[in-house]
């Protein structure tokens, strides 16, 4: 066993961080105390959730998805994923600038956590929105156990690419797999990122990204990536899928932003799924950082949001 | 004798029926499973999708009927282009009025900023609104009157297809397979009839 000795001096930026963030913690432990756990929501803050605000169905939410790797229709993945994604066994790579490099069987990466029910709003790029109630761990336990080094400023994640379980025809245009992500260490650290493992109470279905996702509610939904087999911490701002395919169109930052439209279509409101319609949805307005500004604005102050979209 | 001659007008006859058929279907079956609840989580993204791509093609299959009476002789496919052109005209139009109704719910601020703005809709608005002329002057009375103006006036729909492909060419994310075999095909028919009129001036040059 290795016993790292720290000189007081030495402190890692990401030590810091953890410190700015336990205070919000316990804001936010304290303010959802009263809601119940199950039912988190970014209520009972300035940007409460409008009282219709009922999580998406279990059908609504497993049956509309985005996960290119199994097809590009929103109804591909429900119909190739859960045959072909193999997630057990799985196992979680964390690498770079950290202290403790691992891999990690999946059993073991969750086990340390406590794992909570928390119901987030989902805002798609695309302009529609579901209520979403994950179960997870805070993905700040995971950065916490890696101790990045005082170099590390960001952290990637990576997607599982198996051609042989994803039928994703390669003879069509087609993206540069693995799928990438990242965020900036402060966002990662921040406790509404959420490693989740399950729904609605159950397992993560494989269309959703089993075994493991990230929740990161103030951002559009691509920002969340599926199925992890990958976390790594970096000094420079790690290459993502959708910013390097089109980097007009997404950011690395990619927040919720009711002002900063898509060069394609307006931002400013959204469809929220609601099968109960007879249209399945309806328009509200899309609210600045998807309704979590409370929380999480100071992130990016003093940050231009237009340049950094 | 006379059974021959019955023949061809009964295969005019049975390929209108067939164009009835096919261009109705789509919006019927999408009123009786928008009701039937069937229409996927997203009823409206699949209506403006269905609609859309039955408007292409519609809009293909009538710029392809000079190409296949030139290859294959059958002249009495003409007959068919205007009931083409006019179903293609109608999914245009059910198209946009769910992306203007359904959609948008008849926000004229949201609407005219997307077709101002956003480079694939003022490329699909403008190919619909090419196709309105076209359509106007599909009727007897007004291929008489043009005359020979009639014929370069519906060279329109070649541009208005272009725009249509390129439409979805830019609404598409990453899997641009659809689009670019829509361009392909595009092409291909033009190109079958650039080869057909150079052979024609060919002819008359010789004579």
């Amino acid at each position: 066993m290795i016993i790292r000795i720290r000189k007081n001096s030495d402190v890692p930026s990401s030590e810091i961080t953890p410190e700015q963030v336990y205070i919000n913690r316990r804001k936010f432990l304290g303010t959802s105390a009263g809601i119940g756990v199950a039912t988190f929501l970014g209520a009972g803050r300035a940007h409460a959730a409008p009282q219709d605000e009922e999580p998406n169905t279990w059908e609504e939410i497993t049956s509309y998805n985005n996960f290119y790797e199994f097809g590009t229709g929103k109804e591909d993945p429900a119909k190739n994923a859960p045959d072909r994604l193999i997630t057990d066994p799985w196992t979680v790579k964390v690498d770079g600038l950290c202290n403790n490099p691992a891999d990690y069987h999946l059993e073991d990466f969750i086990k340390p956590s406590t794992i909570e029910d928390r119901t987030y709003r989902l805002r798609c790029v695309e302009a529609w929105s579901m209520v979403v109630p994950w179960r997870g761990f805070p993905l700040a336990d995971v950065i916490k156990r890696a101790e990045p080094t005082a170099a590390a400023r960001y952290v990637a994640f990576e997607t599982l690419w198996d051609p042989e379980q994803m039928p994703e025809r390669n003879w069509r245009p087609r993206i540069d797999w693995p799928y990438r992500e990242g965020l900036r260490l402060d966002e990662a650290m921040h406790p509404l990122s959420l490693l989740v493992t399950g729904l609605y109470g159950r397992d993560l279905p494989a269309q959703n990204g089993a075994p493991l996702r990230l929740a990161v509610p103030w951002k559009y939904g691509f920002k969340s990536i599926k199925s992890i087999v990958r976390i790594s911490f970096t000094e420079d701002q790690p290459p993502t899928t959708w910013a390097t395919q089109t980097p007009r169109e997404y950011g690395f930052y990619s927040n919720v932003n009711p002002d900063v439209d898509h060069p394609r279509w307006s931002q400013k409101t959204e469809r929220r799924i609601d099968s109960g319609r007879l249209f399945g949805s309806r328009r509200i307005d899309t609210q600045f950082l998807n309704g979590y500004a409370d929380e999480v604005a100071h992130l990016y102050e003093g940050m231009d949001l237009r340049k950094n979209f | 004798m006379e059974a021959k001659r019955a023949n061809p007008r009964r295969r005019i006859l049975l390929a209108r029926i067939a164009i009835w058929v096919v261009g109705l279907a789509p919006p019927i079956w999408l009123t009786t499973a928008l009701f039937r609840r069937t229409l996927g989580i997203n009823p409206v993204e699949t209506i403006i999708l269905v609609e859309g791509r039955w408007t292409l093609v519609f809009l293909l299959a009538t710029l392809a009927v000079t190409p296949i009476r030139r290859l294959t002789g059958w002249n009495r496919i003409v007959q068919l282009r205007r009931l083409l052109g006019l179903f293609a005209f109608f999914h245009a139009c059910v198209h946009f009025l769910s992306y203007v109704g359904i959609n948008h719910l008849f926000e004229l601020s949201i609407i005219v900023e997307d077709v101002l703005e956003r480079r694939y809709i003022t490329a699909g608005f403008t190919a619909l609104l090419l196709l309105v002329p076209l359509a106007v002057t599909s009727t007897k009375g007004w291929i008489r009157r043009l005359g020979k103006r009639w014929q370069r006036l519906h060279r329109l729909s070649y541009v208005a297809a272009s725009l249509g492909v390129l439409h979805f060419y830019w609404k598409v994310k990453a899997d641009t397979f659809w689009p670019l075999l829509a361009a392909v095909t595009l092409a291909g028919l033009f190109a079958v009839r650039l080869a057909y009129r150079k052979k024609r001036s060919r002819r008359r040059k010789e004579h």
